[in-house]
């Protein structure tokens, strides 16, 4: 009797520090799997520096690449506005003022509605500017590429 | 010991001035309390609307830290403008007692107006409080772009003002106002064309 409950207790014994075991490698395995889009990195840690793309600036304006391409921008643009209220790009390229700001005016296929008449002001599907038209970084391509332009 | 002895005048004199002293101090402190932001932005007029669209601007954040806080621009420095400036701005006090522009809807369908107000107020005193800190004198019109440059030249060419040009960049233009029109010689060239 003596004898079985020692055994007993030996067999207890063990299959506890097994369980435990087990249990101890099944936590941390799952926590080695979680990982969040941040990587492993502690939450109190700063995040890798984002790499800064400085907007290019380009005298007399880029070329096209092929016919009808909507010009790319070659200044910065964060201070111009283009709100339901205004549109801060128009300050330079409007039929008004771009020829005393030496800026290129907004194109005449803006002008036209969606119904193909003339509009006075520019038609409102070609109101915001960067829809389109875009600025560029001096960044260099991530992927090679052999396009040539027409 | 009568009002009119010798140093019955002696205290007269002496407690006025040390009143004058008292009265001065405490009305320059205050004058100088209502010259902060922290006074401004103490009327959610100012701290929902124009101070909001100012934090995004190149006046409150930039790279060498250099800020430009509401006063420097909207409050005159030299003293005798600054009391000018103060005693209209009662009138200011009189639109926050009747709520005027105390809702956001009602305040843009002021903000034309009182834009033009802010606008004629520094176009009258030839941007004074823009010079303040910028001035043709200390600017490199090589390290601007060739556009800013020419411009600037043809400013000083023709004596225009600062904010004929540079409207709406520390708070939103508002709603009706082109700027494609306002251009300080837009008018010329319409001249010219007709």
């Amino acid at each position: 009797m003596f004898k079985t409950i020692k055994s007993k207790t030996l067999f207890q014994k063990s299959l506890t520090i097994f369980l435990l075991a087990m249990t101890a490698v099944m936590f941390s395995s799952a926590a080695m799997s979680v990982q969040s889009l941040r990587g492993d990195r502690p939450l109190d840690s700063k995040s890798n520096k984002v790499s800064k793309h400085k907007v290019n600036t380009e005298e007399g304006g880029y070329d096209r690449n092929y016919k009808l391409q909507p010009p790319l921008i070659p200044h910065k643009i964060e201070k111009y506005r283009i709100t339901l209220k205004g549109n801060g790009c128009l300050k330079c390229h409007s039929k008004k003022s771009h020829k005393k700001e030496k800026a290129p005016m907004v194109g005449k296929s803006h002008f036209i509605g969606r119904d193909g008449k003339e509009t006075k002001t520019i038609s409102k599907r070609r109101y915001f500017c960067n829809q389109c038209h875009a600025p560029q970084t001096k960044d260099s391509p991530l992927v090679e590429n052999v396009y040539e332009g027409i | 010991m009568g009002l009119f002895s010798k140093e019955g005048t002696f205290k007269v004199l002496f407690f006025g001035f040390v009143m004058g002293v008292i009265f001065w101090g405490g009305f320059n402190t205050v004058l100088e309390m209502t010259n902060k932001e922290a006074f401004c932005i103490s009327c959610h007029e100012m701290e929902d609307n124009v101070y909001q669209e100012y934090t995004d601007t190149i006046h409150y954040s930039n790279r060498t830290g250099v800020r430009a806080t509401c006063p420097d621009c909207h409050v005159p420095k030299e003293w005798i403008h600054k009391i000018i400036r103060k005693i209209q701005a009662s009138n200011e006090l009189y639109h926050k007692l009747m709520g005027t522009i105390d809702t956001r809807e009602k305040f843009e369908s002021h903000r034309l107006e009182l834009a033009k107000h802010e606008w004629a107020r520094m176009e009258s005193v030839n941007s004074r409080e823009c010079r303040n800190c910028h001035d043709f004198e200390s600017m490199d019109f090589d390290k601007q772009e060739s556009r800013s440059s020419d411009r600037h030249e043809e400013a000083i060419d023709n004596g225009w003002s600062c904010i004929q040009c540079h409207k709406g960049i520390a708070h939103h233009l508002p709603e009706g106002y082109d700027p494609s029109d306002d251009s300080p010689s837009a008018s010329e060239d319409e001249e010219k064309d007709e």
